[in-house]
């Protein structure tokens, strides 16, 4: 299936959960959030959360700024 | 020069020390941007929300804990209130913080705070539990209103995002600081140390600036600069100002010079 991860389409495999999409840009342990398709997916639910094809998930962390 | 201790910045129920606020945008390096943050003696810093980048080497946030200066996620770049909001959350996610320095911009030329959505991402974040330290224009309306829905700041811009243009109106400042029962902090336009210093003497609780220092020819000693002027300008508040006359008038006494 097809997720569009921080705007950039990926192939993953079905069953695929938002832990294996994060892990495709950062193996950051911390500091890092995640939101499919505008929602919020706590770290601790990241392994639970199955994407469906099509989904969008951005992956944001802090940067310099401000 | 007074203890900051006895004279602490109380934002929402917390107590800091510095009185200056930095930002951490357009440091040319981390290893700068440490040098500049430990010459400020600030407590409190921003930092942006962006997608990850898997090339990107070090964090701000390990300059940061370094330091021990506690991390502000700003909405910079957001122009909707929808936008700011989820940014928001995941600061919050990510960061541990439910602190935010709220920011919705209307245009990219001016960086100006769109006041209708940023009034509605306050409401919507301060329903939500966050800590909304909302940067505004220098509007005394606009900051009566972002504190009627609950921030826990204002922070009113002096002059444009980056352009260092200083306090463009000082007596809008004044009128939001006479108004306020939240700490009001002067964000955004500080060119140097004086324009700090006039915030603080305007009666601004706080400074927030990074432009100024982080884009200086040596960031670390405009740090200091600002680190003083702040301090310096606060005391001058505290002290109270003599009235402006409109004709000398003379410090050393007229009886008793010589020739008379």
């Amino acid at each position: 299936m097809k997720i569009i991860v921080n705007g950039e389409p990926r192939e993953l495999p079905t069953g695929a959960t938002v832990a294996d999409a994060v892990a495709l840009v950062t193996a950051a342990p911390s500091g890092v959030a995640a939101a499919l398709n505008d929602e919020v997916v706590g770290r601790s639910r990241w392994t639970a959360t199955a994407l469906a094809d099509a989904d969008r998930l951005e992956v944001l962390t802090a940067v310099q700024g401000g | 020069m007074a203890n900051p201790r006895e004279d602490p910045l109380v934002i929402a129920g917390e107590a800091f020390g510095s009185r200056l606020i930095t930002g951490t945008g357009g440091a040319p390096s981390l290893a700068v941007l440490r040098d500049a943050l430990t010459a400020s003696g600030t407590e409190l810093t921003t930092v942006a929300m962006r997608r990850v980048d898997p090339s990107a080497h070090g964090s701000v946030l390990d300059v940061l804990r370094d330091c021990g200066v506690r991390v502000l996620p700003n909405t910079a770049g957001c122009f909707t209130a929808g936008e700011a909001v989820l940014t928001a959350k995941l600061a919050r996610e990510a960061l541990g913080t439910s602190w935010v320095k709220l920011e919705v911009i209307a245009d990219e030329r001016t960086l100006l705070p769109d006041p209708i959505e940023l009034v509605d991402a306050a409401e919507q974040l301060v329903a939500d539990g966050f800590t909304v330290l909302p940067y505004t224009n220098d509007d005394p309306v606009l900051a009566r209103r972002l504190e009627q829905v609950g921030c826990a700041a204002v922070m009113p811009l002096g002059s444009p995002i980056g352009s260092g243009l200083g306090i463009r109106n000082p007596h809008n400042i004044e009128l939001i600081v006479e108004a306020a029962g939240v700490p009001v902090i002067l964000d955004a336009g500080i060119g140097t140390a004086s324009d700090a210093a006039l915030a603080m003497e305007l009666g601004c609780d706080a400074v927030l600036l990074a432009t100024a220092v982080t884009r200086a020819q040596e960031p670390a000693l405009m740090a200091r600069a600002m680190r003083h002027a702040v301090a310096a300008g606060r005391l001058a508040r505290l002290a109270g100002r003599i009235p402006r006359r409109r004709y000398a008038q003379a410090s050393s006494p007229f009886e008793g010079r010589t020739g008379t």
